[in-house]
């Protein structure tokens, strides 16, 4: 009670106080509920991918396009290229990629239905694809773009919603998935055939069924050397394959091959120097909070030495004083991190309703982590460190020397 | 009920001051005169176990405070004293009334309401019970500093100037109600002085 009311007291130095610690404890927050769900749909959209191939070009952009879906592909690769690695002894599983062409900005994606085993994702109405030109909506895509089964729809050509529209071919709606929390919520998948049919001007080799189908793709025949798909993406067999298959693929091909793992590692290292400057300055502020915090104590200690004197003369013992004061610091400081707990999810919250890219990101302010009760203690703990100059200060006061008033 | 024997306080190598022996019943009111600097400031303050005594014995109720350990003192003080200083030093964050709480709560009693309706009614301070310590004149802040030294009804009252900061008309008031607290509690009552306006209203002197 007594604590309240010094602090009362002095409302805008307590104010300032519990503000400063405040967003310092706010910054990290952010930073942490955004860092861990990046590193969360990072690991869950990348798991079971041991490896990407396509067309060479930059290793990173072949991973952020073909399996978190943001950058532009890197080029197309042959089918019967593709083939070759796919039956090679070390691949365990190998799913064609084929992207380019989108409606209101999600991207179709041609792909076979290991695709959709992969995320484990299941179906919530309707069928997966069957037919060419059939889709199926990831739970995203049927939320915010309006489609429902049975609408048809055109596509458009690149990855944004003012490219060319490829008139002739309408998409079909066959079925509509349940939410995976993956980057598959974001998609519409199709087969590879529906792609190659909307980009192609006349049309007349479909209904002829293969001699020796493509093991990737049934519907072609085997070392089709024409048809191109954007990429495959490879489990491996076995932990041998770590070593051997990105070293065999970059030197005997004209493929490309990019391990998820260490793309990402090498991300988040660049990210990373972003990630670390917040934090240093987060740092920085909590540390002047905590000076401020003290110099505070320390300067009211002055003024309150008479208050400490008399409390002692009405029978308050040294260490009482001394726990009031530990108390009133920390008082502060858990004060302070709590509201900068609340800042940093209101901070993110507010960000997820602003920005939508965020919420297809999967970025949400609904989740808390242990680590934040983590920051409570260890404000709890600074609270402690501040106050306990003061403290013993006024353990020390010589009540006879303030009460004799020289 | 206080009693003093062999006393003297030694400030550093050069200067010492002893004190006469003396002895003073319960319910006694008695005033310690001198100059500034002739030891009634310590001699209050070791009565009050405030500051430890070096050499002699100081008796208070039959305990002799020279034997007592460090956290004894507080809970003696606690019990049995009540302060009174030149300066209110009343807690300036706390209203009165929370400034009445903290003696009982601070010396381990219980928090009681109606006895500090009961000593602000003594001391006509009814109606200043919810105000806060900046908006009280001098004269009623000493008044509320009374009234807490009065709350535990403490067997000893220990003052230490009390007047000599406040005009005539104040000191007066504040003196009677000093003593009037003193007997309505059967307190023994010590006001070290050098105001002589006191000399009158108090008979028992005693001259350092």
């Amino acid at each position: 009670m007594l604590i309240w009311n010094y602090l009362k007291a002095k409302p805008l130095n307590t104010v300032l106080n519990i503000f400063l610690l405040a967003l310092g404890i706010a910054v990290i927050t952010v930073l942490l509920l955004f860092n861990n769900q990046l590193q969360e749909k990072i690991a869950t959209n990348a798991k079971g991918i041991d490896l990407v191939v396509g067309a060479k070009g930059s290793p990173l952009q072949l991973i952020l396009c073909n399996i978190f879906h943001i950058d532009f592909p890197t080029g197309n690769i042959k089918v019967s290229e593709a083939e070759r690695i796919a039956k090679n002894r070390l691949v365990k599983h190998a799913i064609p990629m084929a992207l380019g062409d989108s409606y209101n900005g999600y991207r179709i994606v041609g792909t076979n239905h290991d695709y959709i085993d992969l995320y484990k994702v299941t179906i919530a109405s309707g069928e997966l694809w069957s037919k060419t030109l059939d889709v199926t909506l990831g739970s995203t895509v049927a939320r915010l773009s309006g489609l429902a089964i049975g609408d048809t729809f055109v596509s458009a050509h690149g990855l944004t919603s003012d490219g060319h529209a490829h008139e002739e071919n309408k998409y079909h709606v066959t079925g509509i998935l349940n939410s995976s929390e993956t980057v598959i919520d974001n998609l519409i998948l199709t087969n590879v055939e529906s792609i190659w049919r909307v980009h192609e001007e006349l049309h007349d080799s479909i209904n002829k069924p293969p001699l020796h189908p493509s093991s990737i793709i049934p519907s072609i025949e085997k070392g089709d050397s024409v048809k191109e798909i954007t990429s495959i993406l490879i489990q491996y067999r076995n932990p041998l394959a770590v070593i051997q298959l990105p070293r065999f693929i970059n030197s005997n091909s004209n493929l490309q091959a990019a391990s998820p793992a260490f793309e990402t590692a090498r991300l988040f290292s660049i990210l990373g120097i972003g990630v670390e400057v917040m934090r240093g300055f987060a740092y920085v502020l909590i540390t002047i909070s905590g000076l401020s915090i003290f110099i505070a104590l320390y300067n009211s200690l002055k003024e309150r030495q008479y208050d400490l004197a008399i409390m002692r003369s009405m029978g308050a013992s040294r260490g009482i004083l001394f726990v009031s004061i530990i108390l009133e610091g920390s008082f502060l400081t858990i004060i302070g991190s709590i509201v900068g707990l609340v800042i940093g999810h209101g901070v993110l919250w507010l960000f997820t309703i602003l920005v939508v890219e965020s919420q297809k990101a999967g970025v949400t302010a609904n989740v808390f982590y242990t680590t934040e009760v983590y920051i409570v203690a260890g404000s709890f703990i600074l609270g402690i460190l501040c106050s306990v100059i003061p403290a013993v200060q006024a353990y020390r006061t010589d009540i006879h020397k303030v009460l004799a008033g020289n | 009920m206080i009693s003093i024997e062999g006393l003297f306080y030694q400030y550093n190598d050069q200067r010492k001051i002893s004190f006469p022996d003396f002895s003073i019943p319960q319910g006694a009111h008695w005033l310690l005169l001198g100059q500034s600097g002739s030891g009634k400031t310590t001699l209050l303050h070791l009565l009050g176990g405030l500051l430890k005594s070096q050499n002699g014995r100081i008796k208070v109720n039959d305990v002799d405070l020279t034997q007592l350990s460090e956290s004894g003192f507080d809970r003696f003080r606690g019990k049995h004293y009540g302060f009174i200083f030149q300066k209110n030093h009343l807690i300036s964050a706390l209203s009165v009334k929370n400034n009445l709480l903290m003696a009982p709560f601070l010396a381990g009693l219980k928090q009681d309401e109606s006895r500090i309706s009961e000593v602000l009614g003594q001391l006509d301070l009814s109606d200043k019970k919810n105000s806060k310590i900046k908006e009280l004149s001098h004269g009623q802040a000493q008044r509320v500093a009374i009234a807490r030294a009065v709350l535990n009804k403490p067997a000893v009252i220990l003052a230490d100037e009390p007047t000599s900061a406040l005009d005539d008309n104040n000191c007066d008031r504040v003196i009677e109600l000093l003593l009037q607290a003193s007997r309505h509690n059967n307190a023994t009552l010590i006001v070290a002085t050098h105001d002589q306006r006191l000399k009158s209203k108090i008979k028992n002197q005693l001259y350092l």
